[in-house]
């Protein structure tokens, strides 16, 4: 599937079985995140590691 | 959506970890709930739509594991690691005050609230000590004092740091470490694997470069460890030990939503599938 990257405005291929959750590196430089949203899936730029990451 | 009798993970990530996780229940039959907790709001309600069912928690951010949980809990799933847990072992000041309570063994910990506090407690352990914010993960925020100076230096920049958690400072004794410490995992009340976290650095996290070697648990430290999970109500946890080359075995921390990607690759052992079957266990009580 096809995603638009809300960075770069350009299509992201996705395999059909994306989870949301999954972290993706886009060509234009940024990471992204997939993301569910109204049933679909949709790409946000990932925020980076929080303060509160990790174990 | 959620429904009743479910075997679900929740998570805001899909790591390494998670997907093995998925892919063990697959392997015995079970379709988890993926259920990501940045995709959709859990809506509480009283009609405890979720009883019955088990979810594994398995966010990587500690607010979002505490308050999801929290959510979980309150549609009536049982969460591993419960939100009473995970609050527990994430604040290592409580993980230490109920540890010592139990009669466990732990280096020996203070909570300052002042630069004057810090050193007066770094006095009596002496130097070097250990400062650390008594919530964090990965070594981040761990300071080493070898003098009074460099304890200046660091409760400086500390004070610079923004939120109240940075204004409480856990002191903890240094324990000269035999270049490595040890991570257990213990799952159900069993320990089940277990590896050395080998580095010339003091801190051993792998996450900071600590080299994840196999290791075997005596029956001593078993039972430690076992104690240890049970005096917290957690189920599925990472336990960091230190050994002391003159008080032997003790308790460092307590993670409620353990990394074991390297411990897999390290020791070979089926730890994902591990996790699915307790859990799949839970359902069919």
């Amino acid at each position: 599937m096809q995603v638009k990257c809300p960075i770069c405005g350009l299509e992201v291929e996705l395999p059909e079985d994306v989870l949301p959750g999954e972290i993706i590196e886009h060509d234009c430089g940024t990471t992204l995140e997939v993301v569910k949203n109204n049933g679909g899936i949709v790409l946000r730029p990932l925020e980076g590691i929080e303060e509160d990451w990790g174990e | 959506m959620l429904i009743a009798s479910t075997i679900g993970i929740a998570y805001d990530v899909l790591r390494w970890e998670e997907r093995a996780l998925i892919s063990a229940f697959k392997s015995l039959g079970v379709n988890p709930l993926l259920i990501h907790v940045k995709s959709e709001p859990i809506i509480l309600t009283t009609n405890n739509v979720l009883e019955g069912s088990v979810i594994l928690q398995r966010c990587m951010s500690n607010y979002l594991a505490r308050a999801s949980t929290e959510a979980l809990e309150g549609l009536g799933a049982r969460v591993i690691n419960s939100a009473e847990a995970i609050a527990k072992c994430s604040d290592k000041l409580w993980t230490a005050s109920i540890l010592m309570r139990h009669g466990i063994p732990i280096p020996k910990v203070a909570v300052a609230f002042s630069t004057e506090g810090v050193i007066k407690v770094v006095n009596e352990f002496g130097y070097p000590s250990v400062i650390k914010p008594i919530s964090g993960s990965w070594g981040r925020l761990v300071s080493l004092v070898r003098d009074e100076e460099e304890l200046r230096t660091v409760m400086e920049h500390r004070s610079y740091l923004p939120g109240q958690n940075s204004k409480v400072h856990l002191v903890q004794e240094f324990i000269r470490k035999p270049g490595r410490d040890l991570r257990v995992f213990v799952v159900g009340g069993e320990v089940v694997t277990a590896i050395y976290r080998v580095s010339n650095h003091w801190i051993t996290n792998t996450a900071r470069g600590g080299k994840a070697v196999p290791a075997k648990v005596d029956d001593e430290l078993k039972e430690l460890v076992i104690k240890t999970a049970e005096v917290l109500g957690a189920e599925f946890v990472g336990i960091d030990v230190f050994e002391d080359p003159s008080r032997g075995y003790l308790i460092d921390e307590v993670n409620p939503v353990p990394e074991f990607k390297r411990t897999v690759a390290a020791t070979g052992y089926d730890l994902p599938r591990k996790v699915a079957e307790y859990l799949i266990s839970l359902v069919r009580r």
